[in-house]
């Protein structure tokens, strides 16, 4: 299947627009699209356990917050510079997903669901506890980020979210194409079949585990040292939880391309509804994932595929992308 | 393959009860037993899915008892599921593929595709093998799970009531690969419930009965034994010199 | 005698917990969903019980079961209304879809009820029973009101047990949480039956609620904890039976307060989860034996 001209133009411009964007927008549409960045991360990172694995993991949060704490505490000390706090953060949270996978991985489905939902309020109840590390419930106040002005420094968080949002969506890539993305499918279809053809599933859901980690703690320790404050509530929240999964969803769980889709969808619909209301924002978001998973189950997974076949031309794809969970038309 | 004392207890339910025998190399072995005999339960601790209370399993002289299932399938065990069980959303090669890709240690992607178009080959699915599992007919996903498990690359392949749900032409065409893939030197254990099946492809037979295993014989021997008669049909008739089959 | 008096804590504390439990169990285990709900549920009793003394006079045990009824018909409510459309859906689709609504309803209760920690202070406080004055050997207290609400709460998970074992009802539920497809073969109205369930779910959760708002501060943002200690006391007990709840519930309270002593009591959920995640690894299948895997 030759790529149309038209996409490759298509994609020319904007990655254009994504470059020229910083020099050329206000400041409101900068943070913004930051903003998109960090969703597209997260959403991308969520997929690897939730969508390749099929593990319904609650627990994007959890990584986050250790990514933003970690990187939030080598910054206080002052001896770190900023992109090796960034990567120290996400190296943070892989080894803690390494620690916990193996014990909560062997459970299936609901236990797993629930444990990892439940993680992040012991976190909570963990950071809010050391109050010499973390600064306890009043939360860590960072170091500014050097001497470059405001306006730099909203561009170099710009690039940085960018970078984050792109080597997730390269790590998704990677490992779908991989032995190991091959594996979380199997154990995603029939976890026992595949037990039974020798895929090691424990090893296949801690690298999704770890992956999803790494990622998802890249995101936050960047967003630490953005914001310049957090505290255990924020950094842990559960809604950074659920809105990669409601991402996810919109654009078709499972596949490359449907977090992204997802992320860029809810971001739009997001500033929409908190532009006009603002201490309902949480309500509107739950009253929209309840009607999104009852009238539109399926999200714009065929968007999704559509633009993955233009992507995967020529190589040898899969006749069905893993599809999102099927629920009753 | 030797099993020895092999006890297995689902809380007050005796699964298996202290069976012992051995599988020599190429042989082709019946496992019968009425229902609930543990038949399944023996296949699925001895591929390591359930774990036994006691007992010992070795195969080509390691211990494997203790080992995880995953493991075992690459030491070279394979089964086959009596409730099939395909991958739904790829298509037949992958399935097939994905076999031949972890417990059969291909080195790359397109050695284990090539594999998987072999097994597809011998059981005859090549036809349909870019079509997703989720669309093949019940004896297409049950020469599909054939395949997959050929694809392990096995020294022993355990067929849980491959069978199930055929039709007597499809017996015959299913009988036919089973004695061609022992042809290959793989040893095979049959569980089945048709004793005409097991009748005519066995070179021996097992029969648990509740758990214990009862009879292990030549076929002629076996239908005969008083025993495994009471077992099927009953007290009555195992006085008679009557055959179950 | 520390050790005895932290053990009756755990104990008061036990029956409590297993009344927060129980509803969550239920649905869990009759439905297959896990209701992220029932922590806002619990929370929602326990406001109209503040309110119901503060502004009625109203004592909360009293209160506690009809605290229940609004809750039965709000979760009948949003089972017709949601839960069903999803039921059989992935734990995926159905967590997230409860999730939304605890979204809902906890902002629906922030803006109504703002943030700020409520304590339902019983006036005369009900004070403490001194075991020492019948019994010179035993130097230990019982806080009254932990026993009224240790008492109830059995009295709750008690009433429920009856209606499970002895109502046409309530083995229905009993049917569909063995094997809904062969309760539905049997002429069970399944569809009836989950709503029904749920609903007790949230009423139950109701009267916990108001049976806990004179020990524990009440505010909207306090559901998740209640949450995680019934997700702990159903893994620890088994799903979907009174009496899991209650030993599960039980074993954490005691396993609290003596953390509690030894931690401190800002430590307690970690404490559990820790626990928890031990004993999964050792005894997947709960204090009870049952089949703790999906």
């Amino acid at each position: 299947m030759k790529r149309p001209p038209v996409m490759m133009i298509g994609f020319g411009l904007l990655a254009l627009a994504i470059v020229a964007l910083p020099f050329a927008a206000t400041n409101y549409l900068l943070r913004l699209t930051t903003i998109g960045f960090m969703y597209v991360a997260l959403a991308s990172s969520w997929n690897i356990v939730g969508g390749f694995t099929g593990y319904p993991s609650f627990g994007t949060a959890d990584f986050f917050g250790i990514g933003a704490y970690a990187s939030g505490i080598l910054r206080s000390s002052g001896a770190f510079p900023l992109p090796l706090s960034w990567l120290l953060g996400a190296a943070a949270a892989t080894v803690f997903s390494l620690m916990v996978g193996p014990a909560i991985l062997r459970l299936r489905g609901h236990y797993f669901a629930v444990a990892s939902l439940v993680l992040a309020a012991v976190l909570r109840e963990i950071t809010n506890a050391a109050t010499g590390l973390t600064g306890g419930g009043m939360g860590l106040n960072l170091p500014t980020t050097g001497t470059i002005s405001v306006d730099a420094q909203a561009r170099l968080y710009y690039a940085s979210m960018l970078a984050a949002a792109l080597i997730a969506v390269g790590v998704a890539t990677l490992i779908w194409r991989s032995r190991w993305g091959w594996a979380m499918r199997c154990v995603e279809q029939n976890e026992d079949a595949a037990t039974v053809l020798g895929v090691n599933t424990l090893a296949t859901k801690i690298v999704a585990f770890a992956a999803s980690a790494g990622t998802a703690g890249l995101v936050g320790a960047i967003y630490a040292t953005w914001i310049g404050y957090i505290d255990p509530t924020d950094a842990f929240d559960d809604l950074l939880s659920v809105k990669p999964i409601v991402m996810a969803f919109i654009g078709g769980v499972g596949t490359i391309f449907g977090p992204v889709a997802g992320a860029i969808v809810f971001l739009v619909l997001e500033e929409f509804v908190w532009r006009n209301v603002l201490n309902f924002h949480a309500g509107i978001l739950g009253i929209i994932i309840v009607a999104l998973l009852i009238f539109m189950p399926g999200g714009l997974r065929n968007v999704a595929r559509g633009i993955e076949r233009f992507f995967t031309a020529g190589r040898t794809g899969h006749i069905d992308k893993v599809v999102p969970p099927a629920v009753p038309s | 393959m030797q099993i020895s004392g092999v006890t297995k207890r689902f809380g007050g339910l005796v699964a298996l009860n202290n069976v012992s025998f051995a599988l020599m190399p190429g042989e082709i072995i019946g496992l019968i037993g009425p229902n609930g005999a543990g038949k399944t339960t023996l296949v699925n601790v001895i591929t390591g899915m359930q774990q036994a209370d006691f007992g010992e399993i070795f195969f080509q002289g390691a211990p494997i008892h203790r080992l995880p299932a995953y493991q075992i399938a690459r030491r070279g065990i394979g089964r086959t599921f009596q409730i099939v069980q395909p991958f739904p959303r790829m298509t037949v090669l992958e399935n097939v593929a994905a076999g031949a890709m972890f417990a059969g240690k291909a080195n790359s992607v397109s050695a284990a595709k090539d594999r998987a178009a072999e097994c597809l080959e011998f059981v005859g699915l090549s036809a349909v093998s870019s079509l997703p599992a989720a669309q093949l007919t019940l004896p297409g996903r049950k020469r599909l799970e054939l395949a997959k498990g050929l694809a392990t690359n096995p020294s022993l392949l355990m067929l849980d009531e491959v069978n199930a749900g055929l039709n007597a032409t499809e017996i015959d065409g299913a009988l036919d690969l089973i004695k061609a893939i022992a042809a290959r030197g793989i040893t095979i254990l049959l569980i089945e419930h048709l004793m005409k099946v097991v009748m005519r492809a066995s070179s021996r037979i097992i029969v648990l009965h509740q758990g214990a295993l009862i009879a292990n014989g030549l076929p002629a021997d076996v239908i005969r034994d008083p025993q495994v008669v009471e077992a099927y049909l009953g007290a009555d008739y195992a006085g008679h010199s009557g055959a179950v089959a | 005698m520390l050790y005895l008096q932290i053990l009756i804590n755990g104990i008061l504390l036990g029956g409590l917990y297993a009344c927060i439990a129980v509803g969550f169990s239920l649905v869990w285990g009759v439905l297959n969903v896990i209701n992220i709900l029932h922590g806002s549920f619990i929370v929602l009793g326990a406001y109209l019980a503040f309110f119901a003394y503060t502004g009625l006079g109203v004592h909360p045990y009293l209160f506690a079961p009809i605290a229940a009824l609004p809750l039965f018909i709000l979760g009948y409510a949003v089972q017709l209304v949601v839960i069903n459309k999803v039921i059989e859906a992935p734990v995926l689709v159905t967590m997230t879809a409860t999730f939304g609504l605890t979204l809902l309803l906890d902002n629906l209760m922030l803006v109504a009820f703002q943030a700020n920690f409520r304590k339902v202070s019983l006036s005369p406080p009900l004070g403490i029973i001194d075991l020492s004055d019948t019994f010179p050997a035993l130097d230990l207290i019982v806080p009254v009101d932990r026993l009224a609400s240790m008492l109830f709460a059995l009295l709750f998970v008690g009433l429920l047990y009856l209606l499970l074992r002895r109502t046409a009802v309530g083995r229905a539920i009993v049917a569909v949480r063995m094997d809904r497809y062969a309760a539905t073969l049997m002429g069970v109205n399944t569809e009836k039956v989950f709503a029904v369930t749920f609903a007790l779910g949230a009423a139950l959760a109701g009267a916990a609620g108001a049976l806990l708002s004179p020990i524990f501060p009440i505010s909207p943002l306090a559901g998740t904890a209640y949450l995680g200690k019934a997700f702990v006391i159903c893994v620890l007990g088994g799903l979907g039976s009174v009496s899991g709840a209650l030993v599960g519930g039980l074993v954490l309270g005691i396993l609290e307060s003596f953390g509690a002593l030894f931690f401190g009591p800002e430590h307690s959920l970690t404490l559990s989860f820790t626990v928890l995640i031990l004993f999964l690894l050792v005894r997947p299948n709960g204090i009870m034996g049952k089949r703790g895997f999906v």
